[in-house]
This record gives C-alpha cells, structure tokens and sequence, in this order.
C-alpha cells in the first residue's frame, strides 16, 4: 500500500516536470497560434531554421560558450593549484572572494559588470558586445572550475609528482605527464559546467551584451517576451530532443566506465 | 607544484572583473550624479519596499512548497536500488537543462485565458483567472527550482546507512519515531542546502513576474527597470539585495552548524 502511494506521488511530480515541456513541443506542430488545435505542421521549424537572426545568435551562443570554457579551465586549473600553495587563512580569503559570482544573486553580478563595462567604455571608447559578454561569462564559469579541481588537488598524492621529478622529468614534463593526469576528472567535470553555464546564461549576458550582440536566450527572451511565438516552441523541441541525446550519451559513458574500473 | 605564481592571473581577474564592479556598486549606492556622498538614493529605493517584501514573500512560498513536495519524493528515491536512482535523478535533471524562459513561457501557454487548463476548468463551471497573479508566479518559481530542493536533500539521504535505520528499530522504535530521531536530522544538511538553492534565485530573480505576475513586479525586475535611467538608485537597490542575499546566506550557515553540533 505504502509502496503504490509512493509510485503515485512519484508519477505526480514527474507530471509537473513534463507535463509542460510535452506540451510546448506538442504545439510546435499546431497549424495555428492559438491554443487551438488546426492540425499537422512542420512550419514553425521551418520559419526557425530560415531565420537569420536566430542562427546569428546560435552562432555567437556557440562561440562564447566554447571560449569562455576553455579559457575559464586554463585561468581555474592553474589558479587552483596556485591557490592551493597559500597558508590557511589567505587562502580562505582567496576562496571566499572567488565565490562571489557563485553566491551572489546573478543580477547584482549583472548590474555590477554592466557599471564596470559602461565605465570602462567611456574611458578606453569602446561599446559592450561580444567581448564584454565573453570577459562575464570567463568570470561566472572559472569559479565552478576552481571548485571542481581543488579537490582533486587535495586528493593528489604530492610524491607522485616527486617521484616523476626523480626519475628525470623538467617539472614541466612531470606537470603535463603526471599531475594533469590526475585532475583531469575534475578539469573535465570544470569544464561541462562552464560549457552549459554559458550556453544557458541568460541574466550576465542580458547586462553586458550592449545593443546589437545576441546569444540564444537573449533571442529566446526576445521571442517570447508578452507574446506567444510557435517558433519558440520549436526551438524548445529541438533543444530538449539536444538534451535527452546527450543525456543519455554521458550516462552510457559513465555507466560503461564504472563497469571497467569494478573489472 | 609548489608555486602561488600560476594563481596570479586569476587573482588579478578576480580584483578587475569582481571586487572593483562590487566596489563600483557601492560606489554609485553611496553617490549622487555629481559624484558627491548621497544617501538620497537609498531614499529613492525605499520607494520599492513593498515590491522587495513582496519578493521575499514569493520566494519564502515558494520556498516552502518546494520543501513539502520535495522531502517525500526524495527520501522515497532515496531507498531505490543504486542504479535505479541514477536514472530518476538524471530524468529530475533534464527539465533544469532547458532554457529557464522557455520553462516558463510554457507556463505562460498553460495558464493563459483559454488555455488548456483554462478550458478544462470552465467545464467544470470554474470561471479562475489562472495568470496574472501571485500564484501563477508561485507555479513557475516552483516549476523553475523543484529540481534545486530534490536533489541536495536527496543526496544527504541516499548516504543515510540502512543499518542505522534497522537498528533504531531493532532498539524498538516506531515508523515516526525512527524518522524524527534518526533520517530528519541525518537530512537537515540537504534541507539547508535545498532551502538555499531555492531561496536566493526566486528572491532575486528577475523575467518570471513579467511573464506570469501581471503588473506586481518582483526586485529583480524593479533593478533592471531603474538601471536603464538611474545607475545611482539601481545600484542603493541592488546592494540591499544583495546584503539581505548575504545575511540570509550567513544565517543558514550558522542554522546548519548548529544543527550539526546538536542534532
């Protein structure tokens, strides 16, 4: 009896979480713009793929999440290990300063950028856009780098690399060969989470991105807006089909990794 | 290995992209246009009180409601075989994945004037305007941060040992006896992160109220309203948020703490 009440509740709050995703993708195909229902269409994508502007800001969307996540898992792995090598009390200090864009609410990281890029524009004559938003994004995604390596770091056994450094490495060789080796889960992980941050970021973005540069949730935001707009529904359809694929690669992934390491 | 020099870098990005747009914040709260020492614009920003109290009330609704279905949910997840809660979590992660607009101009589809659920319930004779209003904005910041409330509690629970449970009832404990004295306080960590996790993005959240709530704006809106005119009362708001955010933060630490030494 417990179990099934349980099944039940379970089943509800699966509803909740569906439900509305199923239903934004069941009206990409609605011949019409209402909620009613005017039969089978494959319109809306069409209009999606023929618009200019949004491939623009997938585009753009594209290019700054994969810098800002790799430049963010050089500047954090390479802090991490910096940080690591001060005493105590600095390096809480360093920690807790390198929380802030993870702590604060990320429209007062907005507006304070916004402030810094406006100021700095007047001062040096150049506009926010693509390099204001990139500089935010470096900014959000290198503490989550941090947060991921350090452990890695402290789990490290620090003779390994002494050892690499006796049996004849530069610390160069011995970093590359060996303590690279063993943060790489952490780097790894660090570098995801950037990636799908800065895919994702709306707010930071909304802030600094200036007048004319869009990224997907700015277009997204500007789509949906007060109004109702099939080709965002469209454009969810595809986004959550994107998810569940990768979703599923990354568990077939891990469930095929941990398999090996029980062998 | 042993070198501060690689943290370098980042602790200068750290000083340029957060600590100087932080000071820039506290700047212009404290400064009137001409650059002279104001607290006029802390005056101007107590025109908004009632619009931030009304955002603390929506986030503690929301808050809570997400810890009511949550806790069940999680701790029922939470006794499932290893592999079988991998599955549900990464099915509880999928909906965080989309885009957060699109999430609720889903909401906006199934609650708008003669919208599914609108249909549906004037059939039964309920004539309920369904958006518009404080509860519409409820439903999506439950929508939105569910997940954020499941899966920290549920990770605390899933380390709970078994045995633990087994020998307080060995030791003769009843069902609500066993759970009072043994899996709510071995929970409180996740509860406390869960609480956090919710709490902080629904208080200063900003687009969901503009989509759902009519004309009540929350705090977030209200920021990007005036920083388009007024940098000076932008910044007095955002830096009370911004302290009420921290001191919320502080005291759930402190809470959790406590509970950890007593509980």
């Amino acid at each position: 009896m417990k179990k099934v009440s349980q099944k039940i509740y379970f089943g509800v709050i699966m509803a909740f979480l569906y439900l509305p995703i199923i239903y934004l993708i069941a009206y990409s195909f609605n011949d019409g713009k209402t909620s009613v229902w005017k039969g089978f269409t494959l319109k809306w994508y069409e209009a999606l793929f023929s618009d200019a502007q949004i491939m623009t800001s997938l585009y753009n969307t594209l290019i700054v999440a994969i810098l800002a996540s790799v430049i963010s898992t050089i500047l954090g792995t390479a802090a991490a290990i910096g940080i690591y090598n001060f005493k105590g009390g600095v390096r809480s200090a360093i920690q807790n300063v390198s929380n802030i864009p993870i702590i604060n609410p990320e429209i007062v990281t907005g507006v304070s950028l916004m402030l810094l890029f406006t100021f700095a524009g007047v001062m040096m004559g150049f506009e926010m856009g693509f390099v204001t938003v990139l500089l935010a994004h470096i900014g959000f995604c290198t503490p989550y780098v941090i947060l991921n390596v350090t452990p890695r770091i402290r789990q490290m056994d620090s003779s390994v690399y002494e050892a690499a450094l006796d049996l004849g490495c530069s610390p160069i060789q011995a970093f590359f060969k060996v303590v690279l080796h063993e943060l790489m889960p952490g780097i790894l992980s660090g570098f995801l989470i950037s990636f799908t941050y800065s895919l994702d970021d709306f707010v930071i973005t909304y802030f600094t991105r200036g007048s004319k540069f869009q990224t997907l949730p700015i277009q997204i935001y500007t789509m949906t807006h007060q109004r109702i707009n099939p080709k965002a529904n469209a454009l969810s359809a595809l986004m959550f089909v994107i998810i569940i694929v990768l979703l599923i690669i990354s568990n077939a992934v891990s469930a095929r990794r941990e398999r090996q390491e029980a062998r | 290995m042993k070198s501060k020099a690689t943290s370098y870098p980042y602790l200068l990005w750290m000083l340029v992209f957060t600590v100087i747009p932080l000071l820039m914040v506290i700047y212009y709260a404290f400064t009137d246009s001409t650059g002279a020492f104001s607290l006029h614009n802390f005056v101007n920003a107590s025109d908004y009180s009632e619009v931030f109290l009304y955002s603390l009330y929506v986030a503690l609704i929301s808050t809570l409601i997400c810890l009511v279905l949550a806790y069940p949910l999680a701790f029922s997840i939470s006794r499932c075989t290893e592999s079988k809660q991998r599955i549900i979590v990464m099915f509880l992660m999928v909906p965080m994945w989309m885009n957060f607009l699109l999430r609720i101009y889903a909401w906006v589809l199934i609650l708008q004037n003669y919208g599914p659920l609108d249909t549906i319930l004037s059939f039964f004779g309920l004539d309920l305007t369904l958006i518009g209003n404080t509860g519409a904005v409820v439903v999506g910041m439950v929508y939105e941060f569910l997940p954020f409330m499941i899966l920290p509690i549920h990770a605390v629970m899933s380390k709970i040992d078994d045995s633990l449970i087994e020998a307080a009832q060995d030791l003769g404990c009843s069902g609500v006896y066993v759970f009072r004295k043994v899996i709510f306080p071995l929970s409180v960590p996740g509860i406390i992160s869960g609480i956090t996790m919710v709490f902080v993005p629904t208080a200063s959240t900003f687009l969901v109220a503009q989509y759902l709530g009519g004309t009540q704006f929350m705090i977030g809106d209200v920021i990007e309203r005036v920083f388009q005119s007024d940098h000076h009362t932008g910044s007095a708001i955002a830096l009370v948020l911004m302290v009420v955010i921290l001191g919320f933060l502080v005291f759930m630490n402190r809470f959790g703490d406590k509970e950890a030494v007593t509980g």
